[in-house]
């Protein structure tokens, strides 16, 4: 194993991690998007650029706007 | 179940699954050392049979099609139960979103975000395209270069136009693009059928060299259809559930 891949394994299992941690959920979303951000290197780190094409656009905008979308959805049914 | 119980369950379920995944973790190959035969099979055999320099792609599209097919099928299958869901509540609660937007101003979008993200727009689609329009080629395919599509769709709702995000995609135009994608990769297979090949088999001419945009057969084809479809299939179901949310928010 690289450095590089060992330096993105700690990098995806801190984020995770930070995701996790995260009681917002707002704020939980927008890490998740940023965390969607180091498994794309992960999987460009281990060779794998057709998955990290699709995580890039499906794991840091689309499921971040549909949470968002449903996030809004449940705060105003509280309000 | 008391709170006594409730810890002895956990620690018997926790440390049983943690056995597991340990024993699991013991019994994976060497970092590095890849013991099936299919994957070195195929790359070395998937340039010279198909064309296509992507192998990822290759054997998504030809080798392995019609496990992608289903795997298509599922997001089509999504997008449907999306738009029939949220159809239903959208004609329950218009009568009532008049009501609820007193007062409940959205705030509006900056010009920052605003410029940033319709500079990003054109972009976005030019790269979707190339990824699809390649996907034989290099990394990427339909599924990736549509998601990247319908990434540029969503950009200009977050340049704060949804109603610019309806014209661009009306519903049915949408429904149209989706079922139509879907279909045809399907319909692919049964020309294939009719010309009494196995189902998706690539009947297409391989194009003179590997490695250029003509060439690979049905993989080309497939991957075209995928990307229309998965873009329009993304398009659908942001699109219906801002529309939901921002209905019932009374937000225009």
């Amino acid at each position: 194993m690289s450095a590089l891949q060992a330096a993105v394994l700690v990098l995806v299992a801190g984020g995770a991690t930070a995701v996790v941690l995260t009681r917002n959920p707002t704020r939980q979303v927008v890490l998740l998007s940023a965390y969607g951000i180091t498994l794309a290197l992960l999987f460009t780190a281990f060779q794998a650029p057709d998955v990290a094409l699709s995580e890039l656009t499906v794991g840091t905008v689309i499921l971040p706007i549909l949470l968002l979308v449903a996030l809004a959805k449940v705060r105003r049914k509280e309000e | 179940m008391t709170p006594g119980l409730r810890r002895w369950t956990f620690l018997v379920a926790g440390g049983g699954l943690g056995a597991l995944l340990v024993w699991g973790f013991v019994g994976l190959p060497g970092f590095g050392h890849y013991p099936g035969p299919y994957g070195d099979l195929l790359n070395s055999v998937a340039v010279g049979q198909r064309h296509a320099t992507d192998v990822v792609t290759a054997i998504n599209f030809d080798y392995r099609g019609f496990d992608t097919l289903g795997e298509e099928f599922i997001l089509f299958t999504a997008a449907t139960g999306v738009s029939i869901v949220l159809r239903e509540l959208r004609r329950e609660r218009e009568r009532t979103a008049v009501d609820e937007a007193a007062g409940r101003e959205a705030p509006a979008t900056s010009d920052a975000v605003r410029m940033a993200c319709l500079v990003l727009v054109g972009p976005t689609m030019l790269v979707g395209w190339n990824v699809v329009s390649h996907g034989q080629v290099n990394p990427g395919g339909g599924f990736q270069g549509g998601a990247i599509m319908a990434t540029a769709f969503v950009l200009v709702y977050l340049s704060g136009e949804f109603i610019a995000l309806k014209r661009l995609s009306p519903v049915h135009l949408t429904d149209a693009v989706e079922a139509i994608g879907a279909g045809s990769f399907a319909a692919l297979g049964v020309a294939a059928l009719a010309l009494g090949f196995p189902y998706l088999d690539n009947i297409l001419p391989l194009g003179t060299s590997a490695g250029t945009v003509d060439s690979s057969g049905t993989i080309a084809l497939i991957s075209f259809f995928v990307g229309i479809e998965v873009t329009a299939a993304f398009v659908l179901i942001v699109g219906e559930l801002l529309e939901q949310t921002l209905l019932v928010r009374g937000d225009r």
